[in-house]
């Protein structure tokens, strides 16, 4: 195998380069500035004072006040916190949870967890051919038994931004705690916690060019809260263990950056994006997934039928692209993605999706890379797919 | 994850496309499941003459059945039909084990078209 011509990384929703600013910040956090911020001497107050500015930083983006922001060691865990905390605290008032079909496996497989182990009934809201849910399901789905409903922001496959400002009114009109999945949308789109009127909300650093290992929760004051992992007072007793300070500093420091230029990065990424869509879908048989305009800046995901999508993967890599798929081939489960199995796609077009998310460091000569190399890979296994020359046949 | 000699196989697979008149038709999968894969084989004195295949699937499904048609052309449809997915596999220097079932269906596909050309041959047609 050669070495390809061009290295170009579109998968910008699985991770990102941390931002060279943000290890910055963080690097006098290892062995200079490495006190334990419970310390009372100086080392320990200057450990302190980062996490304070950080919580502060991260406050500010959120609108939100400064102890209802709790680090943890990653979005997963913020979802697990969340949706665990909150159904426990609330045990004596029900177990009825509401969350949609297109969720992350971070919370689909709690909920499958809670329902299996811990009691719970879990309604699963159904989407759109877009991904869309539709906040009438949400009321209708609503019980007196219900304590929390929790829905994705931005879906992580295909995009599409869920209605969460509409969702989050019905649930506060029937008080009951709203969580959203945020690890996909923080970092381009508003997160401010009382424009979207949620109770909690999940973020992750490594989607925005900070360091993976880091995320955070937001818990509105006076939501009632259990914490799952006990130990020391630290997070105000909502998340014990030794604060992770270094990455806490990353956090901030790269969401502060994501916030400050939010307008013209998303601005510069959509036109990429659409170059990029427009380019791909003048392929034979190829289809947008997600919604067309209500979806993230930086995301591009279509299915190609007569394919599958691992192959397109492979093709792509050995091009110098990198990109991913939600065909059963490219999962441990062997399933292909339940999100586009809820959005009515056909099992058989959901193995041939491909996935392309943009990022700060692309260009136009990357979009046009890809553009330039993406129709021969299609049609090289096309020619070799018993389906598409059946179709042909037929044709 | 995939072996140099998958990805040599998925990158320049052997004997893609279909025989105009073939003696015999194989197809194993299913679109659901994300494989489907199909052979065709030309018989001549009970030997494998020319083999081609078409596969829809990941790079384990295309790989192997290049492999399969590599392994088989010219060999008698006895040995033919004792080449397994486990042979296959092992030809390619091993697939990781989540590919093992589902996308190794090409040596199935084989003894199918194999089965075909028996079906067609004992049903009082003349031999190739």
């Amino acid at each position: 195998m050669g070495v390809p011509a061009r290295s170009v990384y579109l998968d910008h929703a699985a991770t990102t380069a941390v931002h060279p600013k943000v290890v910055e910040a963080m690097l006098p956090y290892f062995s200079e500035k490495y006190g334990n911020p419970s310390s009372l001497y100086g080392l320990g107050r200057e450990a302190r004072k980062a996490i304070d500015e950080s919580r502060e930083k991260v406050a500010e983006i959120l609108g939100a006040r400064r102890d209802e922001v709790i680090f943890t060691g990653c979005g997963t865990e913020s979802d697990n916190l969340a949706i665990r905390g909150v159904a426990f605290a609330n045990k004596s008032r029900g177990n009825h949870i509401i969350t949609s079909s297109v969720e992350h496996h971070a919370v689909s497989h709690t909920m499958a967890q809670l329902n299996k182990y811990f009691g719970y009934e879990v309604t699963y809201l159904p989407v759109d051919r877009y991904g869309v849910v539709n906040p009438d399901d949400l009321a209708r789905a609503i019980t007196d038994r219900t304590v929390l409903i929790t829905i994705i922001y931005a879906n992580n496959e295909v995009g599409t931004i869920e209605p969460i400002a509409e969702m989050s009114k019905i649930a506060r009109a029937r008080r009951i705690p709203f969580h959203t999945d945020a690890v996909q949308a923080a970092g381009s789109l508003d997160i401010n916690v009382d424009h979207l009127g949620v109770d909690l909300l999940s973020l992750s650093a490594h989607k925005f060019y900070g360091p993976k290992g880091v995320g955070v929760l937001y818990a509105r004051k006076g939501s009632a809260f259990l914490p799952m992992q006990t130990g020391g007072s630290q997070e105000r007793n909502r998340r014990a263990g030794t604060e992770n300070v270094p990455y806490i500093v990353g956090l901030a420091t790269a969401l502060t950056l994501a916030y400050g230029h939010l307008e013209d990065n998303n601005r510069r990424i959509s036109q990429l994006r659409d170059r990029l869509i427009d380019g791909v879908l003048k392929i034979p048989y190829s289809q947008l997934t997600g919604h067309p305009t209500q979806r993230l800046p930086n995301s591009a995901s279509f299915t190609f039928q007569f394919i599958e999508g691992e192959s397109i993967l492979l093709n792509l890599d050995l091009l110098g692209i990198s990109a991913s798929s939600g065909s059963a081939c490219t999962s441990a489960s062997l399933e292909p993605s339940h999100v586009l199995v809820a959005m009515g796609i056909p099992v058989e077009i959901a193995h041939s999706s491909l996935r392309l998310t943009l990022g700060r460091e692309n260009t136009q000569e990357d979009v046009d890379y890809v553009l330039g190399v993406l129709p021969g890979i299609i049609e090289k296994l096309r020619a070799m797919s018993p389906l598409y020359n059946t179709r042909l046949a037929q044709a | 994850m995939y072996s140099a000699l998958v990805m040599e196989h998925f990158q320049n697979p052997r004997n893609v496309g279909v025989i105009p008149d073939p003696d015999g038709v194989g197809k194993e999968g299913n679109p659901v499941c994300g494989d489907i894969m199909e052979i065709m084989i030309k018989v001549k004195d009970e030997r494998i003459d020319d083999i081609k295949f078409r596969t829809f699937g990941c790079g384990a499904a295309i790989a192997t059945s290049s492999m399969v048609t590599e392994l088989v052309k010219g060999k008698t449809l006895d040995e033919a039909m004792a080449i397994s997915r486990v042979t296959v596999a092992e030809a390619l220097g091993g697939l990781p084990p989540v590919k093992m079932h589902c996308s190794n269906l090409a040596a199935d596909a084989l003894h199918k078209a194999i089965e075909d050309y028996r079906r067609r041959h004992n049903g009082g047609s003349a031999g190739s």
